[in-house]
């Protein structure tokens, strides 16, 4: 058995463009047998919730180097790369 | 859920003739403001939200959209707001702000709690995704016209 792992997903304000995008990565994930835990926060706020997160998905510009691995997307609100975007998440979790 | 069940049929704008980016969310803001789903204080903070963290949506189509919005205290209901404009106007890209996306669609989305009303921005997405739903959209001369075309994207 795996760990479950964390994804950080930051948007503008955390209103709603986050959630979108944090439930549609946990559905995606659960179809293809990967359970993942999402928190959502402000892109503002990523340095404050980074501890125990395995990587950060955000679809605005980040700050700095945080130290996990950063993935910038729009696609689970345009479609335009969602393919690439899930693989790209699913090798970040599994180095 | 429908997008239908959120649009607020006295603030959908067809053909509008914006200016700028500023020109429709304040118009369509204002719609909302009359409506009764906004404070006073809408226009004004989803516009400085806009100018800070850009809504800009880069489409797979030749329809581009945007769907400005911003904090919980300054709404009263949530709603939607649309409009379809007659020319592109310039927003920045939500992801990489020092880019120009000319964008003919615009959603302006009142949301009064955090992580609350996400089904609104979930049809928005499905339909940002549709380029056949969103070309029929900006052909949409009516509110009934949007009607039929939400109502077939929904069967």
């Amino acid at each position: 058995m795996q760990m479950r792992k964390t994804i950080l997903v930051a948007c503008g304000t955390a209103v709603a463009t986050s959630t979108v995008v944090a439930k549609s990565i946990e559905e995606i994930l659960r179809d293809r047998g990967i359970d993942v835990i999402t928190r959502q926060c402000k892109a503002s706020e990523v340095a404050s919730m980074i501890s125990g997160v395995d990587l950060v998905v955000t679809t605005t510009p980040l700050p700095g180097n945080l130290g996990v691995p950063v993935i910038q997307t729009l696609a689970f609100l345009t479609g335009i790369g969602k393919e690439a975007v899930i693989e790209q998440i699913i090798q970040a979790l599994n180095p | 859920m429908n997008i239908l069940d959120f649009l607020v049929p006295g603030s959908v704008a067809l053909h509008y003739a914006a200016s700028d980016s500023k020109d429709v969310i304040t118009h369509l803001g204002n719609l909302l403001f009359d409506a009764g789903y906004v404070h006073e204080t809408f226009v004004a903070a989803a516009l400085d939200r806009e100018s800070r963290l850009p809504t800009g949506l880069p489409l797979s189509g030749d329809v581009n959209a945007a769907i400005p919005h911003t904090e919980v205290e300054h709404v009263i209901k949530p709603g939607l707001a649309m409009a379809t404009l007659s020319a592109p106007v310039t927003f920045q890209n939500m992801i990489s702000p020092e880019e120009a996306v000319p964008c003919r669609l615009v959603f302006v989305m009142a949301l009064d709690q955090p992580k609350a009303q996400i089904e609104m921005l979930q049809e928005i997405a499905g339909i940002l995704q549709n380029p056949a739903l969103i070309n029929s959209l900006i052909s949409a001369n009516d509110f009934e016209e949007v009607r039929t075309t939400f109502s077939k994207a929904h069967s």
